[in-house]
Parts: structure tokens; C-alpha cells; sequence
């Protein structure tokens, strides 16, 4: 199976391709079991690839057989495989959600969805930092798309502050990797590791600057403090089945600065080490806080589950501004759990917006709903996960994290900071939950009762938090694995430049 | 050449940041095509200014980096398919949100008169 890394981008885009053609595209039935066809396959996939990856061997493809660092290489170590699977699994859940009656309706949907997926899956994968560049642009071309599909007004306005903000990040982008090509002479992630090391002392001021506006674009994709108010907009006026796709797009941010910032300006960057290291920490810190207020502000239930993805982002980004290990691999584990949960919880509030007549998901006083009781439980697990209530994923995760700032000069900031922001959490959920559950007026309104597969998408969701904290051994060694993979920066040169190093010592 | 080419793509960025401040969407999206102009010039210099290079090699005493050229051709691809698009959702906000301003609504004016 040589070809298994190319599956993941082939895929999609062949897939998303067949779906604009005739015997397809004729009917959204079709589409949408073909879809289902697809994301199942690319679970398999990744399945392998993990499984291949996890001994520790870095499986790297040349596309075009031209070896790295003159070629463009796809890298698959632990870290990205566990990523696309990740992906593969949420993707399979946000479409088994378009199964009901829902607004995405239209023939470009799925198609669009496949081309998100081949964006994401291929920012994950690529080991070129221009050809992350162009992934990331072909992800947010699909998301603009998926973004303002079915229309309105508010998804109009929201869309607009999008396009134009992630426009001016792939500015500050290019203008990044202009500056890191002139200095250090290549665009390969790890030949970008050794040339940083041998970087001529006059320069670096130049590479410094680089890498910091690197650390502004990942920040906007990942919705870091001064950059994060594009998200709350952008993700309550998404489609719920968009909305949920969109809780790995954070996460494609979160990754890039993991990746970048450990491989490339990581322990052995002499000078450069350490780069973005004091920005994540403090930044995160503030975007915890920030998350926290919003939460407490949110009027509507998607709102506050795109303010509990605020507070999700600022945490993961201060266990990765620790920038060792142990810290790594916590935010990988809070990652794999906050992505899972709080797609889960978008499409949970779509639900019981569906339910509740012209209330909507709002936090006001309404009638009743109809399956009030199963609605309600999902919520409970829901709640509890993205709180951090043992003894749920939620809660491992974030004490996993706080194990590793144990330093009293971490713990003085990070604990009291991440604990207030889980009360905040707590509270404003208990409340959203009573006003949605309890605090009812007349009578029961006439609504069909939930659809089958969107139930099941919900459950499958929403049970990853207690399927990972029952598997929480596996989970964490495999997660400990990654990290220590990720962060021996010699082993990931070696890895990904095998053969061209072979070549040169001959 | 080296001072006129910089002050050339500094000057294109200054401007395109200004416009990408305003606060009408027809401005904003002349800003993001004067930073991509800007962007595109910066990134075939990061290969060093060379006059007289080849980029194909055999052919000339001197070469061109040819690696920024492709990653420009790149970038103006995409950033032409990307003002494309922002120029379709800058009409359909027009149409939807009935004026061109980028939040949707004109900011009221406390101290009264047009401000336009």
C-alpha cells in the first residue's frame, strides 16, 4: 500500500468531482448516500494509516517522485494521521446529520463538503509550508461556500467578515513565507528545520519576523484573542451540519502552530527556539478569559457553544505555549475530545431548536418539546464533557493539562484561570439548560419528532467523551506517542529527508 | 533597483491596508487586491532581483531563482479566484442587506450631519 497517504486528498476531490456529474447530480439521495459511502471508506483509511504510523516510522509520499526538499512531500507520522482520522470521524457524523430535514439542501452541498474535506485532510498531511498555503485556501474557499449556504441575512454579514478577514490572513501568509524563502531557502517543513539552525546571525531579526506573521495567521484560523471575533458569527449562522464540520477548522490553525512552531522554531532552533511560546501562553490566557465572558453573554445556544469553542481554542493553545511534552500531549487528547463534543452540541442545538417551535434554540421561556426527555440527557453528557465534570473526557483532558504547568510560575496563571473559565461554563450551561428544559409556557407544540439519523449522529458524537475516558489509557499513550514523535525535531528531518540525505553523504 | 522595487511594495501595501480599513465593502475589496498585488511582487523578490537570469538552466551565464516564480503564478491564481469570489459576495450583500456597508447597516451618526 504505497499509495495509502495520497487516499485521503484523492478521495474527496474524485468524489466531490463525480458528484457534479450526471447520474449523481441528479439526485440529493444519491449524493448523500454516496457521500456516506465516501466518509465511511475514509474512515478505513485512516484507520490503516494510523496503524501504519504508529510504530514511530514517518511514511512519507513524494507526488511527482521528486524527492523533498526539492519536491513537494506528503508526511504522515502520528500526529497528522491521528488528525485525519479525527477529521474522517466527524466528517462521517455532520454528514450523517444532512440525512434529515434540514436547510442544505441543494446540489452543491455534498460536492462542497468533499472539496472542505480535501482541504483539511491535505493542510493535515502536507509537509511543504507553501503547499499548507494552498490548502489552507482551498479549505476556506469550500467554507465560504458551505458558510453561507441556504442564505439569510445574518449568514450574508457573517460570511462577509470571513471572506475579507481570512483574505487579508492569506496576505500576511504569503508575505510570511516570502521572508522565510529568502532567508532560509526552502519551503520544506523539515529542511526549514535545518537551515533554521545554520541561519546567518544577520538574519534573524528577518526570520523572527517571519515566524511571528506565521503565528498571526494560524491565530486568525484558530481564533486566538485578538483575532477570534470573526468565530461567534460565523459558526451560529452556519448550517448545524456546516457548524459542525467547522470544529475542526480551529483546529487545522491549532495545528499548523503545533507543527511549525515545535518543528520548525522547536528546542533545537538555537536563537529562534521557544519563538512563539511566550505569545501562546499569555495570548491563550486571555482568550480563556475572553471565552469565558462570552459564554456568560450568549443569548442563543449556538452562540454559547461557539463561545465554549473560544475557551476550548484558548486552552489547548496554553498546554501548546508550554511547549514540552507532557503538555503536548494533553492538548492533543482535550483536542480529539473538544472537537467531537462541541460538533456534537451544534448539532444538538439545532435539534432542539427544531423542537421548540418559533423559540428556536434562544434562552427564553417556550413550550415544551416534544422529546424533551431523550433531548435533555444528550444534553446532560454534552454539558457535563465540554464543562470538565469527571468522569468524562472533558475532565481528563484539563487535568492532564494542569499536570503539566505544575512550575509555580505556570500554575499561578494557568489553574485559576482554566478553573474560573470551567465555572463560568458550569453555571451559564445549568442556566441555558433550565431555561430550555424546564422553563416552559403552553402547550406542546405540533413538530414531526426527530429524524433517525440525526439522532444517531448526536448520540455518536456525544458518546466520544465517555468512549474516551473509558479508553483513556490506549488514548493517552497513543496521544504520548505523538507528542514525543512531534517534539524530536532530529527525528522528524531524518524521517521526512531520508533520502535526499542519503544521497548527499554519497 | 532594489530601493525603487521596495519602496514600490511598500507603497502598494500602505495602500491596500488603507483600503481594506474603510468601511464600504467596494473600498475594502480594492485593498485586498492591491495587498495581493503587493504580495505577489514581494514573494518573486524573496528569490533575490537578478537581471539578465534564466530560469531554465543550460540556456544563460546567470539564473533566476525559478521557485518564487511558480509560487507566485500560485498565489495570483488564487488570489485572482478569491477577489472573484469577494466581488460576487460584496454585490449579493448589496442586495441582501440593502446598503454596501461591511456590517451590514450604516453606523449611526451621533454628531449629525452626512457622513458619508
Amino acid at each position: 500500500m504505497d499509495h495509502l497517504l495520497i487516499l485521503p486528498l484523492i478521495l474527496p476531490l474524485l468524489g466531490g468531482l463525480l458528484m457534479l456529474l450526471p447520474p449523481l447530480s441528479k439526485s440529493r439521495v444519491r449524493q448523500r448516500n454516496f457521500a456516506l459511502g465516501l466518509a465511511s471508506a475514509m474512515i478505513l483509511i485512516s484507520i490503516l494509516l494510523v496503524v501504519e504510523a504508529r510504530p514511530g516510522e514517518i511514511i512519507v509520499y513524494h507526488l511527482g517522485n521528486w524527492a523533498p526538499p526539492f519536491g513537494i512531500a506528503l508526511v504522515g507520522d502520528r500526529l497528522s494521521t491521528l488528525l485525519v482520522l479525527l477529521t474522517s470521524v466527524l466528517a462521517f457524523c455532520s454528514l450523517l446529520y444532512t440525512f434529515g430535514p434540514s436547510e442544505e439542501e441543494g446540489s452543491f452541498f455534498q460536492p462542497l463538503m468533499q472539496f472542505q474535506l480535501l482541504g483539511i485532510n491535505g493542510a493535515f498531511l502536507t509537509g511543504d509550508i507553501f503547499n499548507l498555503f494552498v490548502f489552507f485556501e482551498v479549505l476556506l474557499i469550500a467554507s465560504y461556500g458551505l458558510l453561507m449556504f441556504g442564505g439569510g441575512k445574518r449568514r450574508t454579514r457573517a460570511g462577509l467578515h470571513y471572506v475579507i478577514l481570512n483574505l487579508a490572513g492569506s496576505a500576511v501568509f504569503l508575505f510570511a513565507l516570502g521572508i522565510l524563502y529568502g532567508t532560509l531557502g526552502t519551503l520544506n517543513i523539515a529542511d526549514m528545520a535545518r537551515q533554521v539552525q545554520l541561519v546567518d546571525p544577520a538574519d534573524l531579526p528577518l526570520v523572527k519576523a517571519g515566524g511571528l506573521m506565521l503565528l498571526i495567521v494560524f491565530g486568525l484560523k484558530a481564533a486566538i484573542l485578538p483575532l477570534q471575533f470573526w468565530l461567534p458569527a460565523a459558526y451560529s449562522a452556519a448550517a448545524p451540519a456546516v457548524a459542525a464540520l467547522f470544529a475542526i477548522m480551529t483546529k487545522v490553525g491549532i495545528y499548523a502552530i503545533l507543527r511549525v512552531f515545535t518543528v520548525v522554531f522547536g528546542d533545537s532552533a538555537g536563537d529562534l527556539s521557544g519563538l512563539a511560546g511566550p505569545w501562546l501562553w499569555w495570548l491563550s490566557l486571555l482568550t480563556l478569559t475572553i471565552g469565558g465572558i462570552g459564554v456568560l453573554a450568549a443569548k442563543d445556544m449556538r452562540r454559547l457553544v461557539a463561545h465554549l469553542i473560544i475557551i476550548s481554542v484558548g486552552t489547548l493553545l496554553a498546554g501548546i505555549g508550554l511547549e514540552r511534552e507532557a503538555a503536548t500531549s494533553a492538548a492533543l487528547y482535550y483536542l480529539i475530545h473538544t472537537t467531537l463534543v462541541s460538533a456534537g452540541l451544534f448539532l444538538l442545538a439545532d435539534l432542539i431548536g427544531r423542537q421548540r417551535g418559533k423559540a428556536g434554540d434562544r434562552l427564553i421561556a417556550a413550550r415544551p418539546m416534544h422529546q424533551g426527555k431523550w433531548l435533555s440527557i444528550l444534553y446532560l453528557i454534552g454539558a457535563l464533557a465540554v464543562i470538565g465534570m469527571p468522569p468524562l473526557s472533558g475532565f481528563v483532558g484539563k487535568a492532564l493539562l494542569m499536570k503539566s504547568a505544575l512550575a509555580v510560575s505556570e500554575m499561578q496563571w494557568f489553574w485559576p484561570v482554566l478553573l474560573i473559565s470551567s465555572l463560568v461554563a458550569l453555571i451559564k450551561l445549568s442556566r441555558a439548560g433550565s431555561n430550555l428544559f424546564w422553563h416552559i409556557t403552553g402547550e406542546k407544540p405540533v413538530v414531526t419528532p426527530v429524524d433517525r439519523a440525526q439522532l444517531t449522529a448526536v448520540i455518536l458524537l456525544l458518546s466520544t467523551p465517555v468512549l474516551m475516558s473509558l479508553f483513556g489509557g490506549p488514548l493517552t499513550e497513543l496521544t504520548d506517542a505523538t507528542a514525543q514523535q512531534l517534539h524530536d525535531v532530529p527525528g522528524q528531518i531524518g524521517g521526512v529527508l531520508r533520502t535526499s540525505l542519503a544521497e548527499g553523504s554519497n | 533597483m532594489e530601493a525603487l522595487y521596495a519602496f514600490c511594495v511598500g507603497l502598494l501595501t500602505a495602500c491596500g491596508i488603507f483600503l481594506t480599513l474603510r468601511g464600504r465593502t467596494f473600498p475594502v475589496v480594492v485593498g485586498l487586491t492591491l495587498l495581493s498585488y503587493a504580495v505577489n511582487l514581494f514573494l518573486f523578490a524573496s528569490g533575490r532581483l537578478t537581471e539578465d537570469g534564466a530560469a531554465v538552466l543550460g540556456t544563460s551565464e546567470h539564473y533566476a531563482d525559478p521557485l518564487p516564480q511558480a509560487l507566485v503564478l500560485t498565489a495570483i491564481v488564487i488570489g485572482f479566484a478569491m477577489t472573484a469570489f469577494v466581488v460576487i459576495l460584496a454585490m449579493r450583500a448589496r442586495g441582501d442587506l440593502g446598503n454596501d456597508h461591511v456590517d451590514g447597516r450604516l453606523p449611526v451618526n451621533t454628531m449629525g450631519g452626512d457622513r458619508t
